[in-house]
């Protein structure tokens, strides 16, 4: 059964909410204002001051944050709090140099449990449920953020971090785990481990998924849910704003609830910056305006989807946003890796000297995410022995599984076959159903 | 003595191989010997033609992957243990046969083999000794 954790803020009227957002928002920006340079500068910059803003309402006057302004700050120059104060890190996965990192004081943390037990709350969670987290734990922010609601929830942790699917599953099994936190192309992996194993569905406990970190369509929802036999709640979110927990979905399937009391959204034209309408698809932004460590202004995730403001069905007043329709830029999104065309191009350039051409295909095997890299034979790359050219795919194949933490299919294809492009380079196909 | 084979890459999916030799039909290339080695994605074609050096242009500026490699061909005569003969020569002097083909000339009692070897020159050097007919490369392209 569905519930909500905190009646009180997720169910708050829209008055009291703007009324909160706008008295968290004065103290963040003045806040970030006088501890950090970074924003102090923009703001200058900008011609805004930190009484210009006297309500949520004057939101849209604060300069962006880009993923950039991280990049140059690196690693802790959006800080908001000394070293001293921070108690723990995390970081994207950046292979590429482009790894953003994230400081959290111990309000952040408590914060963060606090978000994700609502998460948890909507799968149905409670004290006596048994949470197992196999997300990845370390600098991913998926492991532990799952592990931190349910210790929020009062819930019994069970920390497998990812992998080992077969060990997963008997853990599961034994210790009767009521809800699983991970990915969804691991959630149908471990679904079909289960079957290849022979065991039964029905001899386990699960009662829900909490599923996220990649985007998934509503279909692949649905077959998880008929493969594991549960219900499931679609997390979002990304290390910037604090990790999983900023928005979650709830029994009506009618969007993403955001957890708006913490983290404000809007959503802007990605070219002109300007706010946009509810039901109008463009680039999510968010704002962090309780986070102590990192608090984020105006953040633009480059992810696209469209809010709304009309009340829920099931008691929330939390604004929704739809599901994730796509990336602005090019970063995809692989079995819940971050992968960068631009990382494929600098593991071949370890090989050779000229970058052959090159594509990405990513595709939807079942419910598994693939990807498989097409390199253009290069006159320098050719030889007339099978040998070579298997050792050449090889050497590729394995390139990028440590550059991009992923296996890939590598396939050699004929000179010209990659179609080119005139403007900006066409480097991926994407066909897992939009 | 060595007969330049054209090598071209070619992927393993339908329509690629003809699109080969449509170039090399267009350009009016005679084709002496062939074979295919494949993997699942790929493969190499491998050509013995008439004019090596007018195939390779031609498919070079069509845009093919293509190189062209040294290789021997002895020629032997249709009995049992002809082939092995040559085989048997070149283990002796160690040296390693990376792959053959062979094909039937006009003559009906010989046939011709195709062979690229580690050392080329020295094969050429140890079957000739061996009293095996290696066949000059000027009478494979006017064959």
């Amino acid at each position: 059964m569905s519930k909500i954790w905190n009646p009180e803020a997720e169910c708050m009227s829209r008055d009291k909410m703007h009324a909160l957002q706008s008295e968290r928002l004065i103290k963040k920006v003045k806040e970030v204002y006088d501890n950090v340079p970074h924003y102090r500068a923009k703001m200058d910059e900008k011609g805004v001051k930190p009484e210009d803003i006297r309500s949520v309402d004057d939101l849209h006057l604060l300069p962006f944050t880009s993923k950039q302004d991280l990049r140059d700050t690196y690693p802790n120059g959006l800080f908001a709090r000394p070293n001293k104060d921070i108690v723990e890190i995390h970081a994207t996965s950046g292979t590429t140099g482009k790894q953003v990192v994230a400081g959290y004081t111990k309000n952040d943390l408590e914060l963060w449990g606090e978000v994700m037990a609502r998460v948890l709350a909507s799968a149905g969670g409670d004290e006596n449920s048994v949470v197992q987290s196999s997300y990845g734990y370390g600098l991913f922010t998926g492991g532990l953020g799952a592990h931190y609601g349910a210790q929020t929830l009062g819930a019994m942790a069970i920390p497998t971090s990812s992998g080992n699917t077969e060990r997963q599953i008997r853990m599961m099994k034994d210790l009767g785990t009521t809800i699983l936190c991970c990915t969804p192309s691991y959630a149908a992996y471990i679904g079909e481990t289960i079957r290849e194993m022979g065991l039964d569905i029905n001899e386990f406990k699960l009662e829900a998924g909490v599923f996220g970190a990649e985007p998934w369509t509503v279909e692949m929802q649905h077959e998880i849910e008929k493969m594991l036999n549960i219900r499931t709640v679609d997390v979002y979110g990304l290390t910037e704003i604090i990790g999983p927990g900023v928005a979650f979905s709830c029994e009506k399937e009618c969007g993403i609830h955001i957890n708006e009391d913490h983290f404000i959204p809007e959503i802007i034209d990605p070219d002109t910056g300007e706010v946009l309408p509810d039901g109008t698809l463009g680039e999510l932004v968010f704002t962090c305006i309780t986070k102590e460590g990192m608090p984020v202004i105006r953040y633009r995730t480059r992810d696209i989807t469209s809010l709304t403001h009309e009340p829920c069905e099931c008691g929330r007043t939390l604004v929704r946003m739809g599901k994730i329709q796509g990336r602005s830029d090019d970063m995809l999104i692989i079995r819940g890796v971050n992968v960068f065309p631009s990382q494929v191009e600098s593991a071949l350039l370890d090989i050779s000297d000229v970058a052959p051409y090159y594509m990405l295909i990513v595709d939807r095997v079942g419910t598994r995410d693939t990807l498989e890299v097409q390199v253009e034979m290069a006159p320098d790359f050719f030889s007339d022995e099978i040998k070579h050219l298997e050792k050449l795919e090889k050497e590729i194949y394995e390139k990028l599984k440590s550059a991009l933490g992923l296996a890939v299919k590598v396939k050699l294809v004929e000179p010209k076959s990659i179609t080119r492009s005139e403007g900006k380079a066409v480097r991926v196909i994407d066909k897992r159903k939009k | 003595m060595l007969v330049k084979q054209i090598s071209v890459f070619v992927e393993n999916s339908k329509g690629k191989l003809s699109r080969v030799t449509e170039i090399l039909a267009q350009n009016g290339i005679n084709l002496r010997a062939l074979s295919i080695a494949d993997t699942t994605d790929f493969g190499i074609l491998r050509l013995i033609v008439q004019n090596p050096e007018k195939a390779y242009d031609v498919l070079k500026q069509n845009g093919v992957t293509v190189k062209t490699t040294d290789v021997i061909v002895v020629k032997i005569n249709d009995r049992p243990a002809a082939l092995h003969n040559v085989l048997a020569r070149l283990s002796e002097a160690d040296i390693a046969v990376e792959y053959m083909y062979a094909f039937v000339g006009k003559e009906r009692d010989a046939a011709y083999v195709i062979i690229k070897s580690d050392n080329s020159e020295k094969a050429v050097k140890e079957l000739s000794k061996g009293g095996i007919t290696v066949v000059p490369a000027k009478d494979i392209y006017e064959m």
